[in-house]
């Protein structure tokens, strides 16, 4: 479905992604890992096209997507941090979004899923963070497409909330979508991914299912696993000390 | 992009600041017209405001609009829609809501005092599209720095210092180097110095049409001769046009090749 | 003496009734004009009825009243000269006369006047003759209510309106005069007056005046004259309650002075011109309530005015009040009304209490560089005219109105008693 090949990018003099190779071939959901500043909303821009490649090819269904912009059809996209014009109501940004887009969306179950009809008139400046990134899930799931990717979708959610968009998940996982996930909350990847890709200072530093990294890394849990690559990396990037700030990062997180 | 435009106009008509703009101009006409005295009094009162200030809010607008809708960009980045599409609509939402508020906040007043029957008619269109034509080329110049900077303070820095510089700084210089060589014959060197800025060009432009060309003179007469006629005046507008189309089509080029 | 012309001329037409009357009509005993004039006595009347009179040049030289009737057209044919008038005490009204040639060589008229005095023409209507009414070496005369059309397209090859030549003691009056080369010209007339008289769309000046002393003109309204109205070298001319407007072109003016001395301009409209008044070389000039309205140069000075006075007029709305081409000597300009004036009057008196500069900055750079004038009304000229005003540099200082007013002068409640 996506094939990255070779995928460099940097903004100015900080290299952020050095060389990235992954294709995504099987439906299911993966974790995309790694500490801050390793790259992880830089290679999900980049193959929304919004971020361009300064080396290196990304290919959609075999496509480059290189000054394309249909293919985005096939992608749902939630981003990081949900910002809206802050004028519109919620309504009439669903509307919006449906006219500049097109075809077929079904929001009424999203809404009544996460309780969003009291909020419907309500300007989108107004609203809470948590009920913001409702919208914004709302927005990102409310099209039946087979790409799906989500920037830290449980930010600001309650637990009530983020039970039901893992229950979402799982349903539209066996729809047999490609599911791509960032987050930083390590019980969210356990319950949920199918597999793990780990960033780290640019690259690709693992790439595997669950068991397999725990083994690998010889760690009962992820949070282990994941501490351990780290530790690694501090030893491997002393000199700048990085893999200790990553780790606290990621781990403040679990 | 239409699409796009539609909503860049409807979010900027629940901007404040757009009414005040154009209250603004409700307010300065309907003052000129029935306390100054007259219509052309008025116009060439207007002109002078309209010149100064059509392209300083234009660009102040641009500005502010690119850098208040990042997140409205950024959602609508992720869609399918065409990049320069994105930009475009956006640009020409701007454009159009501030050439909308001029349209109307000097128009209702000179129809209401009935320049339909006045023979000032073709002056006050001739002020209108000049002022059309400086909010599409300053709201584009705008919205070029905006893309250009991420830094909103230097993207505001260096718009007011573009206004600044067509505004005032460039007829400074041109002035200076007329005076300079004043021994030479300088009317082709000034038609050629008035080309290259949209507001020098908008008020010669006018002030032909009010027939100030009789104080100029000689320079006048070779003005007159070249703009005063009908492809002289096509030949403006075409300018005008290309003072339009070449900061559009840098937005173009920024935007596609834009990391967000 | 003018009573004398008048009463003359009313002891004139009374004879005239005593006299015998001799009707030409086309089917008339006298079906033309020179044939009843050939038979008429000295006072006798002739009536000329409605019809066209194609007779070439007719030659008056009796004391004769010309009277049509129903609008009779004495019709040059585009050939000739049509009334020329060689005696004293002729009287001229209700006649149409039409269509002289036009000549390089000779200046054809309608009606030519030479040499005679006690005369008046009255009511006639000239059209597309090459010269209209001409006057030479006459005096005592009246030429009124007069409408002269002409047809001129160049000035080479157009005549004059009204034209007068070594004339005295002329009264013109309640004329209309418009399409010639200058609408009232006057050249070496003395102790004539110029009212009421309507000179627009001509070619040149709307009213040329040179070479004539002790002479008054007021009530006219000149407008849109090719260069508008220019009085030159002359003495002691009184200018009133003229309208001087739309004279506007390159090389336009509503008023031109030149070697002008002792003139009295008062109560006049200067609206719409490219310049309002240009002067040069002319001395004790006392300009008194005159409105400049929307022109692009109130006034003009150049080089050798001296002793001049514009005390109390308005000037509204001018794109420049006022020009100087070289140091002023001697010229007052207090208390008049400026619509750019921005000062202020803590003593509520009615005057301002800091001067107003009437020279711009921005009106010196264009005596200096004419191309300047297309960044006219730009923001860099406004804010260079400003500091200028604020801390004067290079507009010479002592060109000010010491005592500007606050209030617009209302001409009609303030004006004087002539």
């Amino acid at each position: 479905m996506i094939t990255i090949e070779n995928l460099h990018k940097s903004f100015g003099k900080q290299e952020v992604l050095k060389g990235v190779s992954l294709k995504f071939q099987s439906p299911g959901i993966t974790a995309i890992l790694g500490p801050n500043g390793s790259g992880k909303t830089t290679l999900i821009k980049s193959i929304l096209g919004m971020a361009l490649p300064g080396q290196g090819t990304i290919r959609f269904q075999g496509q480059d997507i290189k000054g394309g912009w249909a293919y985005r059809r096939q992608i749902d996209y939630l981003p990081q941090i949900a910002r809206f014009p802050e004028n519109l109501t919620v309504q009439e940004l669903l509307r919006m979004i449906q006219d500049l887009r097109g075809g077929q969306p079904d929001a009424e179950p999203l809404i009544r899923l996460f309780a969003l009809q009291p909020h419907l008139g309500n300007r989108l400046g107004n609203l809470s963070g948590g009920t913001r990134q409702k919208v914004n899930l709302v927005l990102a799931m409310m099209y039946d497409s087979p790409v799906l990717i989500l920037d830290e979708p449980t930010s600001g959610l309650d637990p009530v909330a983020t039970q039901r968009l893992k229950e979402l998940l799982r349903q539209e996982k066996e729809k047999g979508k490609y599911i791509l996930v960032t987050t930083h909350i390590m019980s969210f990847v356990e319950e949920m991914a199918d597999e793990v890709v780990f960033l780290l200072e640019g690259h690709v530093h693992f790439r595997g299912g669950l068991q397999e990294l725990k083994e690998k890394y010889g760690a009962s849990s992820l949070e282990r696993a994941i501490a351990r690559i780290l530790e690694e990396g501090e030893l491997g990037f002393s000199s700048n000390g990085h893999g200790e700030k990553a780790a606290q990062l990621v781990l403040r997180g679990a | 992009m239409f699409k796009i435009l539609k909503y860049s106009f409807y979010d900027l008509t629940r901007s404040r600041w757009l009414y005040i703009y154009g209250a603004f101009y409700l307010l300065l006409s309907a003052s000129l017209l029935w306390l100054g005295g007259g219509l052309s009094k008025a116009i060439i009162s207007l002109m002078n405001i309209i010149l100064v200030l059509v392209p300083l809010i234009a660009t102040m607008f641009g500005v502010m609009y690119y850098y208040n809708s990042r997140e409205f960009t950024e959602l609508l980045l992720a869609q399918p829609i065409r990049r320069s599409h994105i930009f475009f609509g956006q640009y020409l939402g701007v454009a159009c809501s501030l050439a909308i508020s001029l349209l109307l906040g000097v128009g209702l007043p000179f129809v209401l005092y009935g320049i339909f029957s006045s023979s000032e008619i073709w002056n006050f269109s001739i002020l209108l599209l000049v002022g059309l034509f400086l909010s599409f080329i300053f709201s584009a110049i705008a919205f070029f720095i905006a893309l250009r900077n991420e830094n909103r303070i230097k993207g505001f820095g260096l718009a007011i210092l573009v206004w600044l510089f067509f505004a005032v700084i460039y007829d400074g210089l041109f002035l200076l180097a007329l005076s300079m060589f004043s021994d030479y014959p300088l009317e082709r060197f000034a038609i050629g110095a008035s080309l290259f800025n949209p507001i020098d060009l908008s008020r010669i432009l006018i002030l032909l049409k009010l027939d100030i060309s009789a104080l100029m003179g000689y320079t006048g007469a070779v003005i007159q001769n070249f703009m005063g006629t009908v492809l002289g005046m096509a030949c403006s507008l075409g300018v005008l046009l290309l003072w339009v189309a070449l900061p559009a089509w840098g937005i173009k080029r920024v935007a596609v090749r834009k990391d967000f | 003496m003018r009573k004398t012309t008048l009463i003359f001329t009313f002891l004139l037409a009374f004879l005239a009734t005593q006299a015998a009357t001799i009707t030409v009509c086309p089917d008339c005993e006298y079906s033309s004009i020179s044939q009843a004039i050939a038979s008429a006595g000295a006072g006798d009347e002739i009536l000329i009825q409605g019809g066209v009179y194609q007779e070439g040049n007719i030659l008056v030289d009796k004391p004769l009243r010309l009277k049509g009737e129903g609008w009779p057209v004495l019709d040059g044919e585009n050939e000739t000269e049509v009334l020329t008038v060689t005696a004293n005490g002729v009287t001229i009204e209700g006649l149409v006369v039409r269509n002289v040639g036009t000549s390089y060589l000779e200046d054809r008229a309608g009606i030519r006047m030479r040499r005679v005095r006690d005369f008046a023409i009255r009511g006639n209507r000239l059209e597309n003759t090459f010269f209209g009414i001409y006057l030479e070496h006459c005096s005592d005369g009246l030429v009124s209510n007069n409408i002269l059309e002409g047809q001129a397209r160049e000035e080479m090859s157009s005549g004059n309106a009204i034209h007068l030549w070594y004339c005295k003691r002329m009264l013109v009056e309640n004329n209309q005069v418009r399409g010639h080369r200058d609408g009232i010209y006057f050249e070496f007339v003395d102790d004539s007056r110029i009212r009421h008289n309507i000179s627009e769309d001509n070619l040149r000046y709307g009213l040329h005046f040179m070479f004539s002393n002790d002479d008054d003109y007021f009530r006219n309204t000149f407008r849109r004259n090719g260069a508008g109205v220019a009085v030159m070298f002359s003495r002691n001319i009184n200018m009133w309650e003229n309208r001087f407007e739309y004279n506007w072109g390159r090389a336009a003016y509503g008023l031109l002075l030149k070697e002008i001395y002792d003139a009295e301009i008062r109560n006049n409209v200067f609206l719409e011109n490219t310049i309002g008044i240009y002067v040069e070389g002319s001395t004790r000039i006392r300009y008194r309530y005159n409105e400049f309205s929307r022109n692009g140069w109130a006034m003009k000075m150049s080089g050798g005015c001296l002793d001049n006075e514009v005390r109390a007029n308005n000037f509204l709305y001018n794109t420049f009040d006022l020009s100087l081409a070289s140091a002023p000597n001697n010229n007052a300009f207090d208390g008049n009304y400026w619509t750019d004036y921005s000062g202020y009057d803590l003593g509520r008196d009615g005057v301002g209490d800091v001067p107003y500069h009437p020279v711009k900055l921005f009106n010196y750079v264009v005596n200096r560089t004419p191309e300047a004038m297309v960044l006219l009304r730009s923001l860099f000229v406004d804010l260079l005219n400003f500091s200028e005003k604020v801390s004067p540099v290079l507009t010479p200082a002592d060109v000010a109105d010491n005592a500007p007013l606050m209030q617009k002068l209302n001409f009609s409640k303030d004006k004087p008693a002539f």
